[in-house]
């Protein structure tokens, strides 16, 4: 039994249970898509199943992946340039939250905010979203001003207490910095 | 030094079996010290390398045709398949975990309320969209009609609570995007077949949470049903789901019990600054970087942020659902402030819209009760002239927002007596309008016999005065049942039909 198990490992890569888990999953998605293939829409479904997994894997990840590289490339810069005077309290995380909040905002409202569905919304409530967009302008500033106010905060607590001299005893390790740093 | 056997994946008892399960992992610390030594174990993966500070990743196991797969691994491939990719010092197995745990905590509810509210639609009348589903629905039931809040709960759960995890999911997907580009793109059937399943199941999520957002936002530019996808959708993603938290609960469970190297103290990693943070272990998962940068955000920081992105989109988006909170619904359409009257909130159908002309509203209005032996036929103030009733009730629509107020008319268990149909099987009601999927509702016998089950004529602000319904809100007449779905609630009665069992 042991030998038969090692064998189908061997082969599989996995345990028979996974096996088993796989041809379920398969099974399921299979009986859910023959509701609608073939059919009218299974193009238009299919585009979008896939159109969505493009667009979240080799699209937005990439760009805010990318977003980043500054805000590493410039710290790695600093520390270049004043290898000395570490920063009493680092910037970046102050930029990047705020960021973040307003961008996770702007993609989950982002039919609202770019008032794609105002047509539709109008004809069934009578009401409008155009405008809606300054809301979460609003909203944005308010997030910066306030990691803006907090960074402030942190920065006058550290400033209050008292500081190791300038000229530390131990040198920073330039190569363990240089290789850190080379993204 | 410290060695790994694969407790990352897989059964402990085949690895000794493989003289390549024995890895060596030095815990480097990049920021502080790169002169780690590093003692190759014989048998080791590390044996024929020099020492160096180098992590190493463990040998992952193959599948058959294990030269193949091995011979791939072994030619060097550019970015993004390179390893040397993903720098970040956070990723690895532990984190994943806790993304993980979060989400199959919060899913379910989300696909449970998603499912109930299917129900909630009544498709044992047809009228649950998709119309056919097969196999694919929860066991049916006669939806309850109480407590009266029910499906303000349930649809608002599914809807702001899908916004909320959605931070948490981007930060998952996040997390394990390495293996996205992992090279060998695959090391066994298993693995093969486990990709696939992962588009079921990163597919399904993202396909859910686009059609999800965009139909609860009035964009419908997809060139499809809303309700077809998004239920379809729903259960290819569960099959994903389901598979997933089969295949990985064991290692997300020993992960999170683990904790840091293997010590449990769940709180050292926590309490770490960006300074004191170390990368995690490599393990056979690939999560955790080869080469990580230097920690400019501490895990403590990171969690931090995502649970952040998540209060800040709940608090701005339960306002939709939570009457008292409805001025932080600042970026919901449905968050709008309509005014203090009685008559402002929320209207999901104008009489505009519905193609009804205004004067078949007029005096000349009558409500057509049928079922009995004979027709009824009743004005608005023969209505008027019945015993009244007054309850104050939610309307919650699908799009998950929700909205209470009072109403006052006829119980529609006193019509349904006066129709000659004491105790209906069902109930069907017409409106004056003729278009549109909801220009008619089927009602089940619980939701009309209930006690706050209204044919309204009325409606106020919670807890005030009534005054007569405005034509937008469904003036002569109007459907109003407790934890009904609003569309149900329909507006412009016409006729009631009330069927006996």
């Amino acid at each position: 039994m042991r030998a038969t198990l090692r064998f189908w490992r061997h082969l599989y890569g996995e345990n028979p249970l996974h096996l088993l888990a796989m041809v379920g999953c398969f099974a399921l998605v299979g009986y859910a898509v023959t509701f609608v293939f073939p059919g009218p829409s299974a193009l238009a479904l299919g585009i979008w199943f896939a159109g969505a997994v493009i667009g979240h894997d080799l699209i937005l990840y990439p760009l805010y992946a990318f977003a980043d590289q500054p805000l590493v490339v410039l710290r790695w810069a600093r520390r270049r340039v004043l290898p000395r005077r570490p920063a009493l309290v680092p910037a970046i995380n102050h930029v990047r939250a705020p960021v973040l909040g307003a961008a996770v905002l702007g993609l989950i409202y982002f039919p609202t905010i770019s008032q794609r569905g105002d047509a539709a919304f109008t004809f069934a409530s009578g009401h409008s979203m155009v405008g809606e967009y300054a809301n979460w302008l609003l909203i944005t500033g308010v997030l910066f001003l306030g990691s803006a106010v907090i960074y402030a905060i942190r920065l006058g607590v550290a400033l209050r207490r008292p500081r190791p001299p300038v000229t530390a005893p131990e040198e920073p390790d330039e190569v363990t910095e240089a290789r850190s740093g080379a993204t | 030094m410290t060695t790994v056997g694969r407790a990352g994946a897989g059964e402990a008892g085949d690895t000794a079996a493989e003289p390549a399960a024995v890895v060596v992992d030095p815990v480097v610390d990049p920021g502080e010290d790169g002169a780690v030594v590093e003692e190759p174990e014989a048998g080791g993966t590390g044996s024929g390398e020099p020492a160096s500070s180098e992590r190493v990743a463990p040998e992952p196991e193959y599948g058959f045709p294990r030269a193949l797969w091995r011979g791939l691994a072994r030619i060097p491939v550019p970015p993004p398949a390179d390893p040397r990719t993903w720098r970040s010092p956070l990723r690895g197995t532990w984190l994943t975990s806790v993304f993980g745990a979060v989400l199959l905590v919060g899913l379910p509810i989300v696909i449970l309320t998603g499912l109930l509210s299917f129900i909630a639609y009544g498709p044992q009348f047809g009228q649950a969209l998709p119309a056919d589903v097969g196999y694919l629905h929860l066991p049916f039931f006669d939806w309850p009609s109480n407590p009266s809040w029910l499906y303000r709960l349930t649809q608002g759960s599914h809807v702001v609570g899908g916004m909320i995890l959605a931070p948490v999911v981007l930060a998952k997907l996040w997390s394990v995007v390495p293996k996205l580009f992992a090279w060998p793109p695959v090391r066994s059937a298993a693995q093969l077949l486990e990709r696939l399943s992962l588009l079921a199941l990163v597919g399904g999520i993202l396909f859910e949470f686009i059609t999800g957002l965009m139909n609860s936002q009035y964009d419908y530019g997809w060139g499809f049903s809303f309700y077809t996808a998004h239920y379809y959708g729903a259960w290819v993603f569960i099959g994903g789901f389901v598979t997933h938290v089969a295949v990985k609960l064991p290692t997300m469970l020993r992960a999170l019990r683990a904790g840091p190297g293997g010590t449990g103290a769940l709180g050292r990693w926590l309490h770490d600054s960006p300074a004191e943070t170390e990368p995690e272990p490599m393990d056979h998962t690939g999560l955790a970087a080869l080469a990580p940068n230097k920690p400019s955000l501490s895990r403590r920081g990171l969690l931090g942020m995502i649970g952040g992105g998540s209060l800040l989109v709940g608090l701005l988006s339960v306002g939709q659902t939570w009457d008292a909170l409805r001025p932080l619904a600042l970026l919901s359409p449905r968050g709008q402030s309509y005014g203090n009257g009685p008559n402002d909130f929320q209207i999901n159908r104008t009489l505009a819209g519905s193609g009804i002309n205004p004067t078949a509203l007029d005096d000349g209005w009558r409500l057509r009760l049928t079922g009995g032996s004979s027709e009824v036929s009743l004005s608005r103030r023969a209505l008027l002239d019945m015993a009244q009733h007054t309850a104050t009730l939610p309307i919650a629509c699908v799009e998950g927002w929700s909205v209470t107020r009072t109403w006052t008319g006829v119980r529609l268990r006193d019509l349904a007596a006066l129709a000659g149909v004491p105790n209906p099987d069902t109930a069907f009601v017409q409106s004056i309008e003729t278009s549109g999927a909801y220009a008619r509702a089927t009602l089940q016998s619980n939701q009309v016999l209930n006690p706050d089950a209204l044919l309204a004529l009325k409606v106020g602000n919670p807890g005030e005065e009534t005054v007569d319904l405005a034509p937008n809100h469904g003036y002569p007449a109007r459907i109003i049942v407790p934890a009904l779905p609003g569309v149900h609630n329909t507006k412009w009665v016409a006729a009631v039909d009330f069927r006996p069992a």
